[in-house]
């Protein structure tokens, strides 16, 4: 059992890792903030939180594993979220209802616009092999300003209350926003898991050429995969839209570098070849309940949140590369 | 009784408990070429690590020069008058000759300002002493893999080498060079150094040395004069196991040809080839690097489509614009570069097994991984893959290992024709035979195979007929019954 334990411990470090943070954490939560923390409305809130960027995040994985990155998932949120206000603004007027045949068509259109603009950064990679960081800082940096244009800068929020209304809702205490997020890790974990998928993007990620020398379709795979990415992002600006009640092209412009940190620190490895879904998961929760405590922590200014996501992307990454080459900081050499 | 300029009497030495030596001798007399031989992870290069001071011995006596050296650090080697010539040969790249020659003088004297004048000097002579002509003023980074070897020497013999340590010196040379390096060898041995030649490859033991020790899994084996050894003892000595080389003999083969090509070219690489392959033959396919010899064989593999001509397959004429439709075609592929090109390194050894047919061991779309392990158990089972776990990765294993798996990989897609484009290069011994005798039998059972080498032996032993190329075309066609190695070089060059 130790021994069983102890392979785990050592297969699996990443997610070891995060379980223990995350204890220490809540522990430490606990005893500072007891009762403000552990509160339903509290934990009710993170979990509508959580989904817009916890939908991101699983787009950059499905791309870090590949040995890609996908930077343009705000942009694509955005973008797809200022097309759909627009849509229902002209539909029906701030007061107006909407019928529920809308809601499925707004929804439809949002994994459309994500899966075009997908299969965009997609073709880039494969077909135009620019390497994924620039296609998809450029196409983010596009996506952004269609928005902007769109918009002449300004917030959309004269759209019908009702989206908002209906997402913003609960299903026996459960937020929406989390059951839609639940449907998508399902979807992925099962595509992960279930299908050859999985095993390909791995695989590739570990070496295209290889993988094409194996008779993949490397290109096609490729494709796939941003338009995966791009399908998730769409549906992160969908919960976005709801839950700020507006669209607007520079929402979330934290959320590339907070999605990246949620990927590595859930044990994908940047240079690909490293599936996780499972850490990721732990990933997104976490890092949502790491800042809905700091919060609770009057003296630490909301500013300070860039600041500490950047400094604990850097520290994993240092972790990572000291336990990936064997070095022990604080053991002796065997 | 002779003196001995080197004696390691008894050496042990252990890596968190495993032996890597276990009590070797080694002995070498002043003014010999002596060869030390044995298969990946035999031993030889952990002795000359320790003789070199890298690693510290754990046990074991080293005489040198009649001096017992107790506790042999990098530089007391170097002072005593030991020198390695490493494989990549530690060498800066980005200085010039003259710089690379001289930096160690210059650093030994403790000098902060350069002096010019003097470095040429040093270096002058330094390439003096074997007749090495280069530019002095070359970057280093520019010259060949055989000049940059030939630095290293020099830089070596500046520091009154009594033993110069060459670890597998040939491996990246081409015969001429080899024949250079072999020269001045025999020019060092008559100023009175010894070398200690590291290497595994036959011919180039019984040319160069006049004594031979042969490790085999930390142990001494065996040691004595290169006069008194042949090829087969050498081989049992290596592997301990005695191999039984008999030239293939094709079985009963198809009717019809599985692969024809007429008149391919690809154009800049290689014009109007035309050969057939039955069922059953071995068909080789050889010639220098830039014969032409790895784009055909990419060719049929889709990765570089024809420019013109025709490939028929049973007799049907098929386009292959891409991997995946040779594949389907029924066409199996192992890559040159096993590292780039047919390994996922750091993936499991199963899931590099079972890619190729990833997609059949399916159920309604959905992974069956019953049967997908059940393939990768089939597999490391057939060509018995020595791992304890095929989760472990692919990169645990060893050269042969490693090309076991690039095989099964494509045994698995159950292909009618086989390419394999240097299919033991890097491999030891026992390994490159055991892979021959898989070739063989897959031939014996039906399926054409095509090997494409430059290692001549190779081809004349398991091919039915070799092909030649030479600059892009055709030079010659032979049955190997009747061809000899020299008769292809002929055509090659």
């Amino acid at each position: 059992m130790a021994e069983k334990l102890k392979v785990s411990f050592k297969k699996d470090s990443h997610i070891w890792r995060l379980l223990i943070i995350m204890v220490v954490w809540f522990l430490f939560m606990a005893i500072t903030k007891g009762g403000k923390f552990y509160s339903l409305v509290n934990f009710q809130t993170m979990f509508s939180q959580f989904p817009e960027f916890g939908l991101m995040s699983l787009g950059v994985m499905v791309c870090m594993i590949t040995g890609g990155i996908d930077l343009s998932t705000v942009g694509i949120a955005n973008m797809t979220a200022i097309t759909v206000a627009l849509l229902m603004r002209n539909a029906g007027s701030e007061s107006g209802s909407l019928g529920p045949q809308w809601f499925l068509l707004v929804f439809v259109i949002a994994i459309l616009m994500g899966a075009v603009t997908g299969a965009f950064n997609g073709i880039l990679v494969s077909k135009c092999k620019i390497p994924p960081i620039l296609a998809t800082l450029g196409t983010g940096q596009l996506f952004t300003g269609i928005g902007i244009v769109m918009t002449n800068g300004s917030a959309i929020s004269d759209f019908p209350k009702d989206y908002a209304f209906l997402i913003n809702n609960k299903v026996a205490g459960i937020p929406v926003q989390f059951i839609l997020f639940a449907i998508a890790a399902a979807v992925l974990v099962f595509l992960l898991k279930k299908t050859t998928y999985g095993k390909k993007i791995t695989l590739l990620g570990s070496s295209q050429n290889v993988a094409r020398y194996s008779g993949l379709k490397v290109d096609w795979i490729l494709i796939k995969t941003y338009l995966i990415s791009g399908i998730c992002s769409a549906l992160g600006g969908m919960i976005m839209l709801a839950n700020y009640n507006s669209a607007r092209s520079d929402y979330g412009s934290n959320y590339t570098l907070q999605c990246i940190l949620i990927v590595v620190l859930g044990g994908v490895d940047p240079d690909g070849g490293k599936e996780s879904i499972t850490g990721v998961l732990l990933a997104i929760f976490l890092v949502r309940a790491l800042e809905t405590g700091i919060n609770r922590f009057p003296q630490i200014s909301s500013y300070y949140i860039s600041l500490i996501w950047g400094a604990v992307l850097l520290l994993v990454m240092v972790l990572n590369y000291f336990s990936s080459h064997n070095i022990h900081l604080f053991k002796k050499k065997a | 009784m002779t003196d001995y300029l080197l004696r390691a009497v008894e050496v042990r030495k252990y890596f968190a408990g495993v032996k890597a030596l276990d009590g070797v001798t080694l002995e070498i007399r002043p003014g010999e070429v002596h060869c030390l031989a044995g298969e990946n992870g035999c031993g030889k290069s952990t002795l000359i690590k320790i003789i070199s001071g890298v690693y510290q011995r754990d046990s074991g006596t080293i005489e040198f020069d009649g001096k017992e050296l107790t506790k042999i650090t990098p530089i007391s080697a170097i002072m005593n008058g030991i020198q390695v010539i490493y494989q990549d040969f530690s060498v800066f790249p980005n200085l010039t000759v003259m710089e690379n020659l001289a930096i160690n003088s210059q650093l030994v004297e403790k000098r902060k300002i350069v002096n010019w004048k003097n470095m040429r000097k040093i270096a002058e002579q330094a390439v003096a002493r074997i007749d090495f002509k280069v530019d002095l003023d070359a970057q280093l980074g520019e010259l060949s893999v055989a000049e940059k070897q030939m630095v290293a020497i020099c830089r070596a013999l500046m520091f009154n080498a009594k033993l110069i340590i060459m670890d597998e010196p040939t491996t990246a040379l081409t015969k001429k060079e080899v024949k250079a390096l072999f020269k001045v060898i025999l020019q060092l041995k008559e100023q009175g150094i010894s070398i200690l030649f590291v290497s595994h490859k036959l011919d180039e033991v019984f040319e160069i040395s006049e004594r031979f020790t042969v490790f085999r899994s930390g142990k001494l084996i065996a040691t004595g004069d290169t006069s008194e050894l042949d090829n087969q003892k050498f081989t049992y000595y290596m592997t301990g196991r005695e191999f039984e080389v008999k030239p293939f003999v094709p079985a009963k083969l198809t009717p019809e040809p599985l692969l024809e090509v007429e008149k391919l070219s690809l154009d800049g690489f290689y014009s109007d080839i035309s050969f057939s392959v039955k069922g059953g033959e071995i068909l080789g396919v050889t010639g220098l690097l830039d014969s032409g010899r790895t784009e055909l064989a990419l060719s049929l593999f889709g990765m570089r489509p024809v420019t013109g001509g025709k490939i028929k397959i049973r007799g049907k004429e098929v386009e292959l614009k891409d991997p995946q439709t040779a594949i389907a075609n029924k066409i199996g592929f192992v890559p040159e570069d096993r590292l780039s090109e047919g390994l996922f390194l750091d993936q499991s050894i199963g899931d590099n097994i079972a890619i190729s047919v990833i997609d059949e061991l399916t159920s309604r779309g959905l992974m069956d991984k019953a049967r997908y392990q059940g393939e990768i158990d089939k597999w490391v089972k057939e060509l018995s893959i020595a791992t304890p776990d095929p989760g472990n990765a692919a990169s645990t294993l060893s050269g042969g290992n490693q090309q076991r798996i690039v095989l099964a990989k494509w045994l698995a897609c159950k292909p009618d024709v086989l390419i394999l484009n240097g299919p033991t290069v890097g491999v030891d011994i026992g390994s490159k035979y055991d892979i021959h005798q898989i070739l063989q039998k897959l031939a014996g059972n039906g399926m054409a195979v095509i090997i494409i080498s430059d290692d001549l032996p190779e081809i004349l032993e398991n091919c039915s007929r070799v092909m030649v190329l030479k600059d892009g075309r055709m030079a010659g066609e032979f049955g190997t019954s009747e061809a000899s190695e020299k008769m292809i070089l002929d055509k090659m060059m």
